[in-house]
């Protein structure tokens, strides 16, 4: 494989701050299928007590975007993005996205591994709010084809 | 917002249907961020061997969970949401895509549910191991 091995462990430098803006939301929200008031709409979601409006589950993709950007452009990954392909995604919270948030995200590759002849690699990017509590986890696997796969 | 009711194991508590032509992929590209042209380009798809221009798989998880927090009543209901990329969903430019969801209980507890999605394109399952989360707390 061409994967660096020794990216396992490597954690990169927090990204700049992101501001979750309403609209933002709801263009998400409408480009997911999500029809949930409390995604669309600022009194739902303060009826549902909320400060605005909510965020799809899979929003976070949009702030973990600027975290594989790092990955990718690391000079020594030998990361070939032509050859990338999603394998796995998860989303762990520990509290809803709501507009007004603003949120960081700080990435750790946690795993590199050969599988038959393709690179499995593993990264994390946890975030969290402006005062620094834990938001979201994303987890994300990339299968990185060889070669001849 | 009133919490869902604690279901039985094995309950169906969704099933939704959705069709994705080459605007949902347009959309979803400008929405994410994620502008690859397999997602809506031919020759670009064609050119790296793929079947066709390709639903973004964040937009199948994407939309997958819906029928989940439409049940729950809350998207920051969900808790937890994981999946496995195991088959590209192949858009066609006149005919789209259509994808359908079943969510089923898995697990069940005091706390939270676990619901399990099964989805389908094309007479396959595209998403493995598709397990949401769901609080069930007041």
């Amino acid at each position: 494989m061409t994967v660096n091995p020794e990216l396992q462990g490597r954690v990169f430098p927090p990204t700049a701050p992101y501001v979750v803006a309403r609209e933002k939301i709801r263009e998400f929200s409408r480009a997911v299928f999500a029809s949930s008031p409390i995604n669309h709409d600022p009194e739902a979601a303060r009826a549902a007590g909320y400060a605005d409006v909510v965020a799809p589950p899979t929003f976070p993709v949009v702030i973990q975007e600027s975290t594989l950007a790092q990955l990718l452009s690391e000079p020594d990954a030998g990361i070939d993005f032509s050859r990338v392909v999603h394998g796995n995604q998860r989303f762990s919270y520990t509290r809803p996205i709501v507009a007004g948030d603003e949120l960081t995200a700080t990435l750790t590759v946690t795993s590199v591994k050969a599988i038959a002849g393709n690179a499995m690699v593993t990264a994390e990017s946890s975030v969290v709010d402006a005062v620094g509590e834990h938001v979201v986890t994303a987890v994300s696997t990339l299968v990185v084809r060889g070669a001849d796969s | 917002m009133s919490a869902p009711q604690r279901p039985e194991l094995g309950q169906v508590v969704g099933e939704a249907e959705f069709s994705f032509s080459r605007d949902s992929l347009v959309r979803y590209a400008g929405a994410s961020g994620d502008f690859n042209p397999i997602h809506y380009r031919d020759d670009v798809a064609e050119g790296v061997g793929l079947p066709g221009v390709l639903a973004h798989g964040m937009l199948t998880m994407g939309a997958a969970v819906q029928p989940v927090v439409d049940w729950a009543g809350d998207p920051g209901r969900i808790l937890d949401y994981q999946v496995k990329f195991t088959r590209p969903v192949v858009v066609d430019a006149q005919l789209g895509a259509t994808i359908t969801v079943t969510a089923t209980v898995g697990a069940v507890d005091e706390a939270t549910a676990r619901i399990d999605l099964t989805v389908m394109f094309d007479g396959q399952t595209v998403l493995g191991k598709a397990q949401v989360v769901v609080s069930l707390a007041p």
